[in-house]
């Protein structure tokens, strides 16, 4: 067991791994976002209430549900980094991080876009918008600091503390804002009991879902290896995994 | 050499700090000056009638205590980081995330307390009604450590670096949403009459748990900055 994690965490066996495992992330998440958009564009039934107006959803909901699942998974590979000092960990991390900032983004957009014809505003201050607009932050603050420091040791320390005292703070950040006010129509999926959504529409929710999740980790794996390269620029194994001698 | 223990270490250090303090009122009363300066320009800003400035004195009130304490929590660690005392600290026998608590509590008996201390008359001049005010008060005086703790996990963690200000904003801001949402609240169910006890029993739970949590947050903050 023990092996095989300081194998994975070793920055040559990551190069090669990812080489292998990026295009069939990469194909899966092509296919599934392909399928899924198709199938929610024009194979759903229009909403009873919304109409046409409610397949943002396909995109919508899948990009909030990333957003949140991204900090989550970069708090956690920072604190893998910083506990085991493992610096592939917080290679991952640091690459997480732009994504998760493109995704939460993506999830404010499209939010704003369908909050237009269904309540008539572009931006209302709801306890769920707000929520996400603060984790937009919170990722600005991870990379700023990240970028603030020049020692790159430091900085991978310092931002791994900041995301988990941000993951802490997640939770209170929530549920104080949901108390404050709310709009946002209630979680669609939800783990307990039955969907509040006809399995027609949620075939296709899923399978994007599935897919973000897909395109998530190949632009991960990609992000993270150009990370590792830039990190071990002078190291021989790179150097022969690359051909350049 | 005797090795004072923890309580007394705690006091010695706070009793230090707030010698220190005392020393330079000046800077210390910044903070003070600045909450009391935003919250005039809101009636400039706006129009001086007692109804818009009684709706709007529990968000002036609070976002004018988040702000101060924020400019306050720029100059926390840096003096004794440059000085090489925290180096010091750093090596004492006494656990480091004790010695940062006892900065920051002094760090709060000068700044954090006067503004608890200032807030009726801030907010007397907003026409906030006289029920909100002992509400108001109390709810500062738990927030406002909170507000303190927090400024110290993220003034620990750029308190190396050149480009500090704008910087220690963002990283302190989100995490202190929740506080100046309770906060708010507690002044404005106070205004309408109603029972806030609710808001006051959150913040001091939030209260709790920055402190029981964040010291070692700070440790860990300081002991990578000061690499």
């Amino acid at each position: 067991m023990w092996k095989f994690i300081h194998k994975f965490g070793s920055p040559p066996h990551f190069y090669r791994l990812s080489v292998v495992l990026t295009p069939w992330f990469g194909w899966a998440a092509a296919i599934l976002i392909t399928a899924g958009t198709l199938g929610g564009l024009y194979l759903a039934p229009p909403d009873y209430q919304q109409g046409e107006g409610f397949r943002i959803i396909y995109v919508h909901v899948p990009s909030a549900s990333m957003s949140m699942f991204v900090y989550v998974n970069m708090a956690l590979a920072a604190a893998v980094g910083l506990i085991w000092r493992i610096k592939l960990a917080h290679a991952v991390a640091a690459a997480a991080a732009p994504i998760g900032a493109s995704f939460t983004f993506l999830a404010l957009a499209t939010g704003s876009i369908w909050a237009k014809p269904m309540w008539g505003t572009w931006w209302v201050w709801d306890a769920r918008l707000t929520s996400e607009l603060v984790l937009l932050f919170l990722y600005f603050g991870y990379m700023a600091l990240r970028a603030a420091i020049d020692d790159e040791n430091r900085a991978d320390r310092a931002s791994a503390l900041l995301a988990i005292i941000g993951l802490i703070n997640i939770p209170i950040i929530k549920y104080s804002v949901e108390w404050w006010n709310t709009l946002h129509q209630p979680a669609t999926i939800s783990k307990m009991g039955k969907p509040a959504m006809d399995g027609d529409m949620l075939t296709w929710l899923l399978l994007n879902i599935a897919g973000f999740m897909c395109f998530f980790i190949a632009v991960l794996l990609i992000s993270a290896r150009a990370e590792v390269i830039r990190r071990a620029r002078d190291q021989k194994w790179l150097k022969q995994a690359l051909g350049v001698t | 050499m005797e090795v004072p223990g923890l309580g007394q270490a705690f006091a010695l250090q706070v009793g230090r700090d707030m010698r220190l303090a005392f020393r330079h009122l000046g800077q210390l009363a910044n903070p003070l000056m600045f909450f009391i300066m935003v919250t005039t320009l809101f009636p400039l800003a706006l129009n001086p009638s007692p109804q818009l400035l009684e709706a709007i004195a529990p968000g002036v009130v609070w976002v004018a205590a988040l702000l101060a304490s924020l400019l306050a929590s720029e100059s926390l660690f840096r003096q004794d980081v440059d000085d090489g005392t925290m180096e010091q600290l750093a090596l004492s026998p006494q656990p480091l995330a004790l010695m940062l608590l006892a900065k920051t509590a002094a760090h709060w008996l000068m700044t954090g307390l006067p503004l608890v201390l200032i807030s009726p008359i801030v907010a007397y001049g907003l026409f906030l009604p006289q029920e909100a005010v002992p509400v108001t008060m109390g709810a500062l005086a738990l927030a406002t450590p909170i507000l303190s703790l927090i400024g110290g996990m993220m003034a620990a963690l750029t308190v190396g670096l050149r480009r500090g200000g704008g910087l220690l904003s963002l990283l302190i801001l989100p995490i202190a949403m929740p506080v100046l949402i309770f906060g708010a609240r507690a002044t404005d169910l106070a205004m309408t009459g109603m029972e806030s006890v609710g808001a006051i029993y959150l913040l001091a739970a939030l209260l709790l748990l920055a402190m029981s949590l964040s010291p070692f947050a700070m440790a860990a903050a300081m002991r990578i900055s000061l690499d």
